[in-house]
Order: structure tokens, then C-alpha cells, then sequence
């Protein structure tokens, strides 16, 4: 293990915890700003986007099982599957259209 | 009056089954994902030990990966992980007396998600033995979940793999698109960060920007935006 990869733990292990830590241990009263408020609403929403498209599409490995596991993954998140369920059938899908 | 509290350990075990459960085959994915991007096994086991969160340790690893800088790790990580600081904020108006600093330092670091969207449903305050107990099988489930992945690449066929990886990225989609069909508010956002992502990848000079920087960039333009446009229901 390099001493560079303890640097990356130590950066995201800590920040990813004092996010945690910090509110729930220190405040006590609730935030009033509404900007803030709906900022922090959307974030998650933003971030995900940005980390799926278009990265999901050469997941794994051949553009074209990526894409059918993609449009699978989208039509059983539209019908509300579980997470589990998307998961799963969308890596079945890549799979299966990768053995041809 | 004295409200209600929720402080059973074994109640706060059987809350967390089915989180653990879902944990398994998400953390699975990520150990695949990580391995297939360079990363050693024992440092993925040690990522998912230590940080306890999906989309943040996929960041984390690209940025690793990419022998990114530690300034673009922390601004990353700040930038997917800021939902835990509103979700930390929520959650102490319902803690009951049994939290002291002591166990909020420790709790604390149990923050997900899905963690959140339990502790935060049950019914009046919580107390410390609940969330132990709420915490310990996710916790468990997710080191498990990656140490299997990890070593899947060295027993299960490669196409098996291959496809696996795509595992994650689905997860992402299904917690994104069903809120974005109930809310206009949610569908822009995902919307307006998922073709600037795209922008920032096809186009030429734009895609010599890192990933960990993109997504910094989408998620703070995105969210920005949709909170001047389409500012939440403080009472919601």
C-alpha cells in the first residue's frame, strides 16, 4: 500500500466524516435560509446526474451492453422497481446482450 | 410532558436488516468498480470501511485513480457528501436526552442515506440504543458487500464482471428518476447536471477537466440554479 493512498483515505475518510459529524454533534436550531434549504435539497439530485451520464453508458466495458443495461436500468427506475431489482436486472441484461 | 422516545437496541437491529441487504449488492458493485479501476484490494476494503457511502467512495476512487489532487478530493467529496450535513441537521431535532456529545461523535459517522430515511420516519425522539442498533448492520453489511466484490474479479468470469460493473450506475438511476417523474424541481436538476456532464466529456477542450471537478462543477451549477428558480416549501 503507497503512503500517496493513505493521503487520499485520510482527505475523503475526514472530510466525509466532519460533514457528518459537524451539525449533528454541534447544532442545535434549524436553518432558516430557504436558498440553503433548497441547495441542499437539490444537491444529492445534481450529483448523482452528473456521476451516471455519461459514465454508466461504458460501464461495462463494450458501449453497446452498456447502453441496453442503461435504457433497462431507466425503464425499471420509471416503473419504481426497488434498487435492488434495477441493479440486478441491468447488470442480467449487460451480461446476456455481452455473450452474443 | 415527556415525548415518546425509541431507544431499543434489538428494534433498531431489525430496522437495519433490509438496509444491509440493499448494502450488500451496492457495495458489491462499488468493489468491482474500484478493483477494475487500479484500486488494491485492502485499500478498497479500507475506503469502504472508513467513509460508508456510495456515490462519494465512486467519486473518490476516480479521483484516486486519476492521480487527482487532494485539493480536488476534499472539494469532491464536500460536494456529493453535503446531503449528510442537511440529513445531521434534521436528525437532532429528534434526539432524546440519551445523546451526549460522546455518542453524537460516534453516530455521527453512521449517516446514509438510508439511514437518515429510517431514523428520520420513526415516530417521536430516538435514543442512542436505537441508533447503535440501526447502524450496525448497514455498517457490516457494506464491508462485507466490498470484500466480496473485491475478490469476485479473481473467481467470477470476466463477462460476469464486465456487467457487474454496471451495477452501481443503475443504483444511481433508480434513486433519481422516480423523484424526477413527482417533482419538476428534481427532474431539472438532474437534467441540467447530467448534459453538463456529458458536456464536460464529449467536448474537446472541456474534457481535459477531471471527473472529480465535473462533478463538483454539475452539482453546484445544477443545484445553484434550481434553488433560485425553484426554491422548496420551507414547511415541506
Amino acid at each position: 500500500m503507497s503512503k500517496n493512498f493513505f493521503i487520499y483515505l485520510a482527505a475523503m475518510a475526514g472530510v466525509t466524516y466532519l460533514i457528518r459529524m459537524v451539525p449533528f454533534t454541534l447544532v442545535r436550531g434549524k436553518i432558516k435560509s430557504v436558498y440553503i434549504q433548497s441547495f441542499l435539497y437539490y444537491v444529492p439530485y445534481a450529483v448523482l446526474g452528473a456521476m451516471t451520464f455519461p459514465y454508466i453508458f461504458y460501464s461495462t466495458g463494450s458501449l453497446l451492453t452498456g447502453v441496453l443495461g442503461s435504457a433497462v436500468a431507466f425503464l425499471l427506475s420509471f416503473r419504481r422497481c426497488s434498487l435492488l431489482t434495477v441493479a440486478g436486472v441491468s447488470a442480467l441484461v449487460a451480461f446476456v446482450t455481452g455473450l452474443f | 410532558m415527556k415525548e415518546k422516545t425509541q431507544n431499543s437496541y434489538m428494534y433498531g437491529l431489525g430496522k437495519g436488516l433490509p438496509i444491509a441487504l440493499g448494502y450488500l449488492s451496492v457495495s458489491f458493485g462499488f468493489g468491482i468498480t474500484a478493483v477494475a479501476k487500479g484500486i488494491k484490494p485492502f485499500e478498497t476494503i479500507f475506503i469502504s470501511l472508513t467513509n460508508l457511502t456510495s456515490a462519494g467512495q465512486v467519486a473518490g476512487v476516480a479521483v484516486i485513480a486519476a492521480c487527482g489532487t487532494i485539493i480536488e478530493m476534499i472539494l469532491t467529496q464536500l460536494i456529493i457528501n453535503i446531503r449528510y450535513c442537511l440529513m445531521g441537521l434534521a436528525l437532532t431535532q429528534k434526539l432524546d436526552g440519551s445523546f451526549t456529545t460522546f455518542h453524537r461523535l460516534v453516530t455521527s459517522f453512521g449517516i446514509t442515506d438510508e439511514v437518515f430515511g429510517v431514523a428520520a420516519s420513526e415516530e417521536g425522539l430516538i435514543g442512542k440504543r436505537f441508533m447503535y442498533g440501526l447502524i450496525t448492520l448497514p455498517y457490516l453489511g457494506w464491508a462485507l458487500g466490498t470484500t466480496l466484490g473485491v475478490y469476485a474479479n479473481n473467481i467470477l468470469p470476466t463477462g460476469v464482471c464486465a456487467a457487474l460493473g454496471i451495477a452501481i450506475y443503475s443504483m444511481f438511476m433508480a434513486i433519481i428518476v422516480p423523484p424526477s417523474r413527482d417533482d419538476k424541481g428534481v427532474l431539472w436538476t438532474v437534467m441540467i447536471a447530467s448534459i453538463m456532464s456529458c458536456a464536460f466529456y464529449y467536448i474537446p477542450y472541456l474534457s481535459k477537466l477531471s471527473q472529480g471537478f465535473s462533478i463538483i462543477i454539475c452539482g453546484f451549477v445544477a443545484a445553484g440554479v434550481m434553488a433560485y428558480i425553484a426554491p422548496r416549501d420551507p414547511e415541506a
